[in-house]
């Protein structure tokens, strides 16, 4: 007997719950060879507003969990996504119209840069901070903080791997992240929520957008609640005039580069804290 | 602000029938019909969805500062917080002069003084581009203590230069069916804000309509309030939940166009706490001019009773200003 397909419905994920969007607008997302795979959620400014409100409740939350904590909830999205490897293989596939061998070997890399961001969490400190030497009976001390609301353009040729390397480092430091997915290929992005909303991460911590960066981008860069801007997906866009946005409401910008794990995209998205501290008060 | 007169007595005692004893009072205010709760719920969530855009939405902003009653009533107020409230208050976006002050300050009675002194030359009627200090008086906001000392607690309020007082009914009194004795406490707390030449401190009624439980006792409430002389009725303290809501605040607005119907008498209604967006406020101005009119959106007929509501109307009109979105790190921290 046939059965009729039970196709999913890919929505937004603003504040730890899946929303459509406020405009009602989709868009039909499909395959490599142009096949219909499913209606994604087009977001407008508002839902990214929305998602900006959410990611500024979570700041506090998140930012202010231990480092260990931190490290703990990330490790344990790398764990969840290794549940799952096999519906992001199925969704590789259908969207790039790669080798299973290849969508495997994505998903695998994903997992692991997950495990090696989780790691810095109670690292990065020790590395990217210092004692610094000054002429006084002083300890003088510096130590990076997360910056805040971080907006993210993902890399837009990439289903998972390319979201995972840009939104896990801006979330180790205690960032909160507003992302808006790869325009062709956001259905791993929308997934990968699932995992997330699943998982131990508060909600607002992730916001996931779909839709068109090129329509998303410019609010999110001009938007004054937003302290970071990561450019890394925006090649392809007027990026120049969306770091001038930026540069107005003093972003720490990132423009687009490549996406290979490092300390320094972590560390891309913090504020440098110097205190003095008397040695000894007798 | 200048005295107001009190409201013709003897309409009001027409109206019920005779002396507003509990017998009276209660024959005329349980005779009239009830509320049809599906019909309002569905009225003001009709008037809530009206899509207020671009120069309307730029007025409706600039007319909701200039009907907030800019609020702090904590236990922890201090001298410090109420002069940084006022400034907020004459001064509520410092990178935008053009913004319109609030109507007024709202605070404890024992904080009036330092309101006015604050305020200096802007204390003055909001209607002239001044700013009113209200306070809220009679044991706010349980009502719970003898009349003489709601009584003391407004007389005091009023000589230190409140221009509004903030009564609380007896909820007790009125939901164990004393109507009398509520209607006397108003009638006696109106005298207690006579000031030395005659004139009076604008009293506000609180119902706290999230004590009264139906739409029926709102309904009641606010028809004894306007018999008894309240020159506003307003919905709640803000200290219990639920506090002002679109269908209560539109009922109490029928009640107040009933009465001008009747007695050409204008009353004003001030919906407080709860209220803490622009869009919120918004459906509010929509529900006052669809029900008493427009003319009813000036600070002497229609309040806020609010404290963070401003600040989301100061982001609003800077991201109509700028186009781009602003955040809290643009306002003050309250």
């Amino acid at each position: 007997m046939s059965r009729l397909a039970v196709p999913k419905t890919y929505k937004l994920y603003i504040g730890g719950a899946f929303p459509r969007s406020e405009s009602g607008r989709t868009y039909e997302v499909a395959s490599s060879k142009g096949a219909f795979l499913a209606n994604a959620a087009k977001a407008s400014r508002k839902d990214a507003r929305d998602a900006v409100v959410a990611a500024r409740a979570a700041v506090g939350g998140w930012s202010g969990a231990t480092a260990y904590n931190r490290g703990q909830v990330l490790y344990r999205i790398a764990e969840l996504l290794e549940g799952r490897r096999e519906q992001f293989v199925a969704e590789i596939v259908d969207a790039e119209g790669v080798s299973a061998g290849k969508a495997t070997a994505q998903v695998d890399a994903a997992i692991d840069r997950w495990v090696w961001y989780a790691g810095w969490a109670d690292k990065y400190a020790q590395v990217s901070g210092n004692a610094n030497p000054v002429s006084g009976p002083y300890f003088n001390i510096s130590v990076p903080e997360p910056t805040g609301v971080v907006a993210i353009v993902a890399p837009q040729d990439s289903s998972l791997l390319g979201l995972v390397s840009v939104v896990a480092p801006a979330l180790v430091a205690g960032n909160t992240v507003v992302v808006v997915a790869s325009e062709r290929l956001p259905l791993s992005a929308i997934s990968l929520s699932e995992v997330l909303a699943t998982s131990d991460v508060p909600k607002g911590v992730v916001n996931v957008l779909t839709g068109s960066p090129a329509e998303i981008a410019p609010w999110l860069a001009s938007h004054a609640d937003v302290n970071g801007l990561d450019l890394t997906g925006a090649g392809d866009l007027d990026w120049v005039d969306l770091q001038v946005a930026a540069a107005e409401t003093l972003k720490r910008v990132l423009a687009p580069q490549d996406v290979d794990q490092s300390l320094g995209r972590i560390t891309a998205f913090t504020e440098t804290k110097t205190v003095w501290h008397t040695k000894g008060l007798i | 602000m200048t005295g107001v007169e009190i409201v013709p007595t003897d309409r009001a005692l027409a109206l019920i029938g005779g002396e507003p004893n509990d017998a009276n009072l209660r024959r005329y205010l349980q005779g009239i019909p009830g509320v049809d709760a599906v019909g309002l719920q569905q009225r003001a969530a009709g008037l809530g969805t009206r899509s207020i855009k671009t120069t309307s939405k730029v007025w409706a902003l600039d007319r909701t500062i200039g009907l907030i009653d800019l609020t702090t009533l904590e236990g922890a107020d201090t001298p410090g917080k109420v002069r940084s409230l006022v400034a907020k208050a004459v001064t509520p976006d410092p990178a935008d002069l053009s913004c319109p002050r609030v109507a007024a300050v709202c605070v404890y009675g024992d904080m009036v003084g330092h309101a006015v002194q604050a305020l200096g030359a802007s204390h003055g009627d909001p209607e002239a581009g001044g700013i009113a200090v209200a306070a809220v008086a009679t044991a706010f906001p349980s009502g719970r203590s003898s009349r003489s000392i709601k009584l003391e607690d407004t007389a005091d309020a009023v000589a230190a230069g409140a221009d509004e007082i903030d009564m609380v009914i007896d909820r007790g009194a009125f939901l164990a069916g004393r109507f009398g004795a509520v209607y006397d406490e108003i009638v006696a707390v109106k005298e207690a804000c006579r000031r030395p030449d005659g004139t009076y401190a604008h009293l506000k009624v609180i119902l706290e309509t999230g004590e009264l439980n139906t739409y029926d006792n709102v309904r009641r409430a606010s028809w004894l309030a306007i018999l008894a002389g309240g020159d506003f009725i307003k919905t709640s303290t803000g200290k219990v939940s639920p506090a002002a809501t679109l269908p209560v605040t539109l009922l109490m607005l029928e009640v107040v166009r009933d009465w001008h119907r009747i007695s050409g008498h204008r009353v004003g209604v001030k919906p407080a706490g709860g209220i803490r967006t622009s869009k919120d406020a918004i459906k509010y101005l929509v529900t006052v001019a669809e029900t008493t009119g427009e003319e009813w959106l000036t600070p002497h007929l229609f309040r806020f009773g609010a404290s963070s509501l401003l600040n989301d109307v100061l982001l609003q009109r800077q991201k109509v200003a700028t186009g781009h979105y602003s955040g809290p790190d643009y306002v003050t921290i309250d």
